[in-house]
């Protein structure tokens, strides 16, 4: 890891990706990291009433803007090593949609800069979610919530 | 030629997801673009019915309302994202 002190990984994708692999790869080879606070987001089906989000993004803009939020996180909480992969695509109920993995020599960094990254990713990030019926329907455009909007402010 | 971009409904509204279009002197800022954009018809005027809600972006960063697009090599327009 010579020179490269706090890495940071940004992906999107449409596979899947194993937060296990993730974590090992930020870790791996270091012993000064004392806490890694994986956090997944899943896909709900809303008591029953969906069969699949889908996930549109802006190529390019989305990978940067993940990158940006997360050289902000580095320096606030002084990561050791910060992991962020959203999915795109058709995702079915119970499938990952986001990973955010934050290393830090002590926990309430690591639990932050996990918790800084989503609550910025949610509302600056440029992805959209569609929903899909589980009759079949097209469930038209998840609508941005204000409770997100709250949660980025109170790091403000 | 300006390209622009655009995202979930305001590309389904729209009916295209990009498009390269020569923009009047009198465009200066964001919000120019939005009115000029909403002049061209009816499924422009639709998409973007309530500007303040469309985000907008130069070169692929976030930008407000008022930020010029002198020079701009790609304007993205999009509602409020949701991902995560």
């Amino acid at each position: 890891m010579a020179g490269v002190s706090a890495p940071v990984i940004v992906r999107v994708q449409k596979d899947d990706f194993d937060a296990t692999v993730e974590a090992a790869r930020l870790t791996g080879g270091r012993t000064d990291a004392g806490a890694v606070v994986s956090f997944v987001g899943l896909c709900r089906d809303e008591g029953g009433r969906l069969s699949a989000l889908e996930l549109e993004h802006y190529p390019g803009m989305a990978e940067a803007e993940i990158g940006r939020i997360c050289q902000l996180a580095i320096a606030r909480f002084s990561l050791l090593g910060l992991t962020a992969i959203h999915r795109v695509g058709k995702i079915a109920p119970g499938e990952n949609i986001v990973l955010v993995i934050a290393v830090a020599p002590h926990r309430h960094a690591a639990f932050d800069g996990a918790s800084f990254v989503m609550d910025y990713l949610k509302t600056s990030a440029p992805f959209w979610k569609k929903e899909h019926f589980a009759d079949g329907r097209d469930g038209g455009w998840v609508d941005a919530k204000e409770s997100d909007d709250r949660a980025r402010e109170k790091w403000a | 030629m300006t390209k622009l971009v655009y995202f979930a409904w305001v590309r389904e509204r729209i009916g295209k997801g990009e498009e390269n279009i020569d923009l009047p002197a009198s465009v200066k800022t964001g919000a120019d673009l939005l009115r000029h954009l909403k002049s061209l018809g009816d499924e422009y005027a639709h998409a973007l019915e309530h500007e303040k809600v469309i985000r907008i972006a130069i070169n692929q960063e976030h930008v407000e309302h008022d930020e010029p697009i002198l020079g701009a090599r790609e304007i993205a327009l999009f509602p409020p994202m949701t991902g995560g």
